[in-house]
């Protein structure tokens, strides 16, 4: 092929290249238009910073479950493992699993939120470092592997809680879930300098292009002298964190440790980082990605809810989303290939 | 036994050529076979013979020229249509499914049927048993395809072709998995087909094999017809063969450059090198007691057919696959790289053999293609891309080996095999190797940037770098090498000083074994 057609190739699909990168972004702004013109008070500050409330915790886990995928992978164990990272740091800041229904902060000898937030995210990295172990040393599939940690780290929860809530922290430590600063509540602030960090490592970092390499083609990653294995288990370990964090963030803003905490929250996950373009087969896909998928997501339910919908139409209208957007995406790399 | 005179012509192909964006892979070639008759498709990579098969298995039509199959116009739509019109092609890759039983892939989608429209198994078992029989097969028809071994799943899909009327089989390197045991059940199965009235081509590199069956042969050569061979009394001999398929005219395309002084140390040596086999892939080929020596500045052309285990020295030098025995020495000293990362460490780098499935990231941008092996050396001490020092890099290599390319950002998958192989020449010469070993560089590359990249090996061999290049065609070996060795069966079999050789030669200790004489061989065995 010659420089010309090369190049003639590329112009001739600049607007589909275009829709790629920004195509779940246009789809928000749309989004976000009908909502405000069917309810003008959808674009309330309030309602917006809300949504940001809404979306932190499983936007969270998403920025660790871009970094999986990216790989290939795939993570379904993040819903059960926040809520034994949630009980995790629920112990550590009440210092006993105590069950104080008790709103009061008087009286707890707990270990303080740092400790918390510290427990919470060791042990979702830790339990991050054991499945990337399994899956690549004992060659056991992501999805089979998280799959087990699913239940693993559920009924770990329901083990150390006793099957019910552990409640009622001091007010440092809610902070992190319920307060503001200006405006912009807390765990949106987690949110978006998380967002940025993680940005900044896939795309500007020798650690993010081995992410991408390893998931382009694991085996030209390996035969470029890459350690294929040691990046497959930071990416679980990454995922862990998040997950960790989200639940310090979720446990502040509940005032409350679940032990049905995050059941569900897999698929979210997965959805916002699957809509915001990263694909499954790895090595495509960005944090703003995610980022985008995630809000919209939020949006959707938010705007929905703001209209009455019930939330059984909700899982309905969400679910064929994440179906329309990979549909338009593989449509429109079919495009591109041509 | 020469069939042909009395049974009319099976298939006639005549004056095909076909085209691929200005490449004529094939011109006007014209052959025949007869039923009954056992065709060998000879020539070497490139000549031109996965063109044919792939246009009489009707994946591809032809540009011009006409088929004839039992005297109508054959113009198969897909391969079902050619194996609905009696064309079945048995490939190197198995199209069985693993997880079947051997009946269920022979009746796939055309399992008998009982009065309820339900499968009927026991016809289903007994009718396959006795279509497994036909080449003596004798396992149970309900074992899953899995179980068996490649030589047995061989003949199921030959049986399958069997129960399904064809009239010609083609079949593709069938060979080349093989051990000698099964090579010999195969070849006296292809004969007792014959008697049966089945036209066979035989596609091979295995000159001994084809002599050993083959009632005539076809010989391709730069996707012309160079001859056809016939049986006279005894088979067909191997120097008239290995005189067809390489007697050319020194190509003008690769002009051999002069004699370089080569008077490097040297830097890399194996000595004894063995490797095991592995228990997933019995078949495989095991390196059994390799010494070679690369000195700096030479380029040593490795010359060996598919499965001599060419590509298996290149993987264990890498550090890609496990060594049982023998040692790699290393600027004299000695070295065992358990990967590929200590390989690249040492200064050793490899462009593999599979471009696609090994080297490139086909959905990444060209920059991280070029860098992914020194991202060391491409960021800072907090692990941060110094992306102005990688794109100084990159551009300072599309200049030298003028890569044609619109931007950094374009996915590597959109440029030609060419760019995309000088891609990753770079990827290893941003790290300054000290041995460079390539792996077919030019395989799938076009006949223009073939020269380009030859001159690129014989550029980096007068830096000073020790490149291996193997390859298995023979006018590239001979074009740029300055040293050849020869390789067959996990063994070194001939070396020679790269003036001193020719096609001939290296033909012959490529594809016999040292002790034949080419005149006599396993032909009567088979029989």
């Amino acid at each position: 092929m010659s420089i010309a057609e090369e190049q003639n190739q590329r112009g001739g699909v600049t607007i589909a290249r275009l829709l790629m990168s920004f195509g779940p972004l246009l789809f928000l702004a749309a989004l976000v238009v009908v909502f405000t013109v069917l309810k003008p008070s959808f674009i309330d500050p309030i309602n917006l910073f809300n949504i940001t409330r809404q979306i932190s915790i499983t936007g969270l886990i998403a920025l660790g479950m871009t970094f999986v995928i990216l790989t290939a992978g795939i993570d379904l164990s993040v819903g059960s493992l926040l809520a034994f990272c949630g009980m995790v740091a629920a112990v550590v800041a009440k210092g006993g699993t105590a069950n104080t229904l008790s709103l009061s902060t008087s009286g707890t000898q707990g270990y303080g939120w740092f400790a918390a937030l510290l427990a919470a995210v060791v042990v979702g990295a830790l339990a991050g470092g054991v499945q990337g172990f399994a899956i690549t040393r004992l060659k056991v599939p992501p999805f089979v592997v998280t799959l087990g940690g699913l239940t693993v780290f559920r009924g770990l929860t329901l083990t150390i809680s006793n099957g019910g809530p552990i409640s009622g922290f001091d007010a440092s430590m809610r902070w992190f879930g319920t307060g503001l600063i200006g405006p912009v509540p807390v765990p949106a602030l987690i949110f978006a300098i998380a967002a940025i960090l993680c940005h900044i490592v896939l795309r500007y970092t020798r650690y993010g292009r081995a992410v991408y390499a390893v998931g382009g083609n694991a085996e030209a990653a390996r035969l470029s002298g890459l350690r294929v294995d040691r990046i497959l288990v930071s990416v679980y370990v990454i995922v862990g964190f998040f997950a960790g964090l989200a639940a310090f963030v979720l446990s502040a803003r509940l005032n409350s440790s679940e032990a049905v905490a995050g059941i569900g929250y897999e698929l979210t996950v997965i959805s916002a980082v699957v809509i915001g373009g990263t694909s499954l087969f790895g090595g495509i896909g960005s944090v703003g990605g995610t980022v985008v998928g995630a809000a919209l997501i939020g949006v959707l339910q938010n705007g929905l809810q703001f209209n009455n919908v019930s939330s059984y139409t909700q899982s309905i209208v969400i679910g064929l989303i994440l179906i329309l957007a990979v549909a338009f995406d593989r449509w429109l790399k079919s495009r591109v290939r041509r | 036994m020469p069939a042909e005179a009395a049974s009319p012509v099976l298939l006639a192909v005549e004056g095909v050529t076909k085209h691929f964006a200005g490449v004529t892979a094939l011109n006007e070639v014209s052959l025949d076979i007869h039923p009954g008759e056992i065709l060998g498709l000879l020539g070497e990579n490139g000549a031109g013979k996965s063109t044919l098969l792939k246009i009489l298995s009707g994946v591809m039509p032809p540009s011009s020229g006409r088929i004839t199959f039992d005297g109508a116009d054959y113009q198969p739509a897909s391969p079902q249509d050619a194996k609905r019109l009696g064309i079945v092609t048995i490939y190197q890759e198995l199209s069985l499914i693993p997880t079947l039983t051997v009946a269920e892939n022979i009746f796939i989608g055309r399992a008998p049927t009982g009065p309820l429209g339900l499968v009927s198994w026991r016809r289903m078992e007994q009718d396959s048993r006795a279509i497994i029989a036909r080449v003596g097969l004798s396992i149970d028809p309900m074992t899953p395809v899995s179980a068996l071994s490649v030589a047995e799943q061989q003949l199921v899909e030959i049986a399958r072709a069997l129960s399904l009327k064809s009239r010609l089989i083609i079949m593709d390197e069938p060979t080349s998995a093989l051990t000698e045991t099964e090579v010999q059940r195969l070849l006296s199965i292809m004969d007792r087909l014959r008697k049966d009235k089945v036209a066979i081509m035989f596609v091979t590199h295995r000159l001994e094999e084809a002599s050993a069956i083959c009632d005539r042969m076809t010989v391709l050569r730069d996707g012309r017809l160079a001859g056809h061979l016939e049986r006279q009394g005894g088979p067909i001999k191997l120097p008239a063969i290995i005189e067809k398929m390489v007697g050319r005219a020194a190509s003008e395309l690769y002009a051999r450059p002069a004699q370089r002084a080569v008077a490097g140390d040297v830097v890399l040596s194996v000595r004894g090198l063995r490797t095991v086999r592995d228990p997933e892939a019995p078949h495989a080929i095991v390196l059994d007691g390799v010494d070679i020596d690369l000195k700096a500045g030479e380029i040593l052309g490795v010359a060996g057919l598919v499965g001599s285990g060419r590509t298996e020295l290149a993987r264990a030098i890498f550090g890609a696959d496990r060594i049982a025995a023998g040692t790699i020495t290393l600027d004299g000293k000695e070295i065992a790289p358990a990967s590929p990362a200590d390989a690249i460490k040492l200064g050793i780098g490899l462009v593999p053999e599979d471009r696609k499935h090994q080297a490139i990231f086909a959905a990444l941008g060209i920059l991280p293609n070029f860098s992914v092996a020194s991202l060391g050396r491409f960021s800072n001490g907090f692990g941060f891309m110094a992306e102005r020092r990688e794109r100084d890099a990159l551009s300072g290599f599309r200049k030298m080996l003028s890569i044609r390319m619109a931007s950094a950002e374009q996915a590597i998958e959109g440029l030609s095999g060419g760019n995309q192989q000088k891609v990753i020449l770079a990827r290893w010469l941003a790290r300054d190797p000290k041995v460079l070993v390539v792996d077919e560089p030019t395989r799938g590359v076009d006949v223009g940037a073939k020269a380009e990249v030859h001159q690129i090996l014989v550029q980096l061999a007068a830096r000073g770098i020790a490149v291996m290049m193997i390859s298995s065609e023979l006018p590239e070996v001979l074009a740029v090498s300055d040293r050849i060795v020869t390789m067959r069966k996990g063994r070194i079999t001939g070396q020679m000083p790269g003036v001193e050789a020719n096609e001939e030669r290296l033909m012959e200790l490529m594809a016999l074994d040292r002790q034949d004489t080419p005149a006599q061989d396993a032909g009567g065995q088979a029989r």
